[in-house]
């Protein structure tokens, strides 16, 4: 399926066009008061340039921090059911950094395991991902450690990698991808053996992620976790900036006549997270929940699914009030 | 900073304290917490214009607290916690020894609340000039401005809880917003939810708020949420003429009851 093209800036600038006039939404990194958040943009020029990504994840655009499930009304005798589908329109995120479209794939895993998700899928179809190949990298990146890389084209329908003279090689990678390009083929121009590894961001792998997996069952009693978590402040910042954390809880707001049921964002890093009704809390200290965060997402999710749940994009060590940085933890760990 | 290591290896080989709560090199040139309970570790700790987070929210951590007596190094916003976690109660008078660094690196030692109020006296610290300036054009916009402003603000707010987190006055085990029987504030991080949450917990830290500032650095989206508290806590100072985190026994403005209140409608 892969076919390898160029597109020059003009023509991309122009493919924003072409897209906006076939009723795509097009999202993409975009500055704000100072801040690069994922926002609706028209043209290629409001895209924001010279940075690494934004705050948040683009999960929320399949995966939203507050989704609508049903709601109900009560009338003498009888209860009233609403469902909903929620509402979606054709979006292309454009300029996803490959760590985070690789994130999806995680996300497909997990809302696709048993039951298949009405309302990620209904937003999930209608997402195509143009990502943008990493020409620079920061201290909190790791990819390449866990099994990505800065030009990696998991999880991308299109990958577009600048080029040193200008304009982007084009990876034409799913038949998504086709079909965004086929509104204008005119656009993209033949390769022409371009070195798509010259132009990347050099990323170390500070460790091994499958080594690291191995590792862990062999370290549940240790006295790494509590010795990590204690300048952790137990808040969910990072599981909330995460492309890959799927957590949530089910909020019922309702009165005695009428309700709604959410469906929210939840961290394993709160406190409330596994406190029964009881009033017991199986995972009582903080410490406990930095293991379960570091055992989910490279120990359990990796057993489950054949690789880790995480993509090595830094977001929660650049989100974290108190610099918990994940790659340094998880190399601590792999070096016990 | 050698100064620094020299007095708190000195006090963890006394013995006098078992664990000192300070500043270690982070990513990329950050100061983030760190606890160092053995006199050989002391050069971890760092001190310069860096370190701005406040510690004191660590102090009545129980992970923290089993360590046993804490030394604390402290900018003036720790010290004001200090005084004020202090004056809640939260903190017995000579619990912690806190180690002020001045400009130069000298290290002054606060043993008791009163050593900090006298400190506090005569540097008291409080808001940036920049935040300043932030209220200040705040509070020149009119009532329906500054519910644009917020409004826009808030709706970025993802209920991650950092703010509450990061605060050295959230201390409290069971925090209203976790209550679910009853549901007292909205969970969900929609308009509604964000609007109650940001709004109790302002109203929850006015007379009480020593305007660190840290919730609003702790902030993954970047909402100045700190001056919202800070402009609960001065319009109680404004109008009980008391200050949170300057006084080691301080009623709270809010909650206390005195017989010659100027209001005649609480008597």
């Amino acid at each position: 399926m892969a076919t390898t093209l160029k597109i020059s800036a003009a023509s991309l600038a122009a493919l924003f066009a072409v897209l906006g006039d076939a009723g795509r939404r097009i999202l993409g990194p975009a500055e704000v008061d100072g801040r690069i958040e994922l926002k609706a943009v028209r043209t290629l020029a409001e895209v924001a340039g010279d940075q690494i990504q934004p705050v948040l994840s683009a999960k929320e655009t399949a995966f939203p921090r507050v989704e609508r499930l049903l709601s109900y009304r009560m009338a003498p005798g009888k209860v009233e059911l609403q469902d909903y589908d929620p509402e979606v329109q054709p979006t292309v995120l454009f300029g996803l950094r490959p760590c985070e479209a690789a994130g999806f794939n995680s996300l497909d895993a997990v809302f696709n395991w048993d039951t298949r998700d009405k309302f990620f899928n209904a937003r999930r179809e209608q997402l195509t991902v143009v990502g943008l190949s990493c020409t620079q990298a920061d201290d909190a990146c790791f990819c390449t450690s866990v099994g990505g890389g800065p030009g990696s084209t998991k999880g991308s329908d299109i990958l577009l990698t600048p080029l040193p003279e200008g304009g982007y090689l084009a990876e034409i990678l799913t038949e998504r991808g086709e079909a965004l390009k086929d509104l204008a083929p005119a656009l993209f121009q033949p390769a022409n053996g371009e070195d798509k590894e010259a132009m990347l961001a050099k990323v170390e792998p500070s460790f091994e992620h499958q080594g690291l997996a191995a590792k862990l069952p062999g370290l549940f009693t240790s006295d790494i976790w509590a010795e990590q978590s204690l300048r952790c402040i137990g808040c969910g910042a990072c599981a909330f900036v995460c492309p890959t954390c799927v957590c949530f809880d089910i909020q019922e707001e309702a009165d005695t006549k009428q309700g709604q049921r959410l469906r929210c964002w939840d961290s394993c890093g709160l406190r409330q997270f596994t406190l029964h009704a009881s009033g017991h809390n199986p995972r009582s200290a903080q410490s406990e929940r930095w293991r379960q965060r570091i055992y989910h997402k490279f120990g359990y999710f990796a057993e489950r699914f054949g690789g880790p749940m995480c993509v090595g994009c830094g977001k929660c060590s650049r989100a974290c009030p108190v610099d918990m940085n994940l790659k340094e933890h998880l190399t601590q760990v792999y070096e016990v | 900073m050698e100064a620094l290591r020299t007095k708190a290896k000195e006090l963890l080989a006394q013995g006098e304290v078992q664990v000192v709560i300070g500043y270690e090199a982070g990513t990329a040139g950050v100061r983030r917490p760190c606890f160092v309970r053995t006199a050989e570790s002391a050069i971890r700790l760092v001190w310069d214009t860096n370190c701005i987070g406040n510690l004191a929210g660590y102090l009545t951590r129980p992970e923290i607290k089993r360590f046993g007596k804490p030394a604390i190094v402290a900018n003036n916003a720790v010290l004001r916690s200090l005084l004020q976690l202090v004056a809640e109660r939260q903190l017995q008078q000579d619990a912690v020894l806190a180690l002020a660094v001045a400009q130069d690196g000298v290290v002054t030692e606060l043993p008791t609340a009163q050593a900090v109020e006298d400190y506090l006296a005569i540097s008291p610290g409080g808001l940036s000039a920049a935040d300043r300036e932030k209220m200040e054009h705040l509070a020149q916009l009119s009532r329906e401005e500054r519910w644009t402003f917020w409004q826009r603000e808030l709706e970025r707010c993802i209920k991650c809880y950092a703010c509450r987190s990061s605060c050295p006055m959230c201390y409290c085990g069971h925090c209203t917003m976790d209550c679910n029987r009853p549901q007292w504030v909205s969970v969900p991080s929609h308009a509604l939810g964000n609007l109650e949450y940001h709004t109790v917990r302002a109203m929850h830290l006015a007379g009480r708020c020593v305007q660190c500032g840290e919730c609003g650095r702790a902030c993954p989206v970047g909402i100045p949420i700190h001056l919202l508290t800070c402009y609960a806590e001065e319009s109680v100072h404004r109008q009980f003429g008391q200050q949170a985190g300057t006084r080691a026994k301080l009623d709270y403005a809010l909650g206390a009851f005195r017989p010659d209140d100027k209001e005649s409608f609480i008597r």
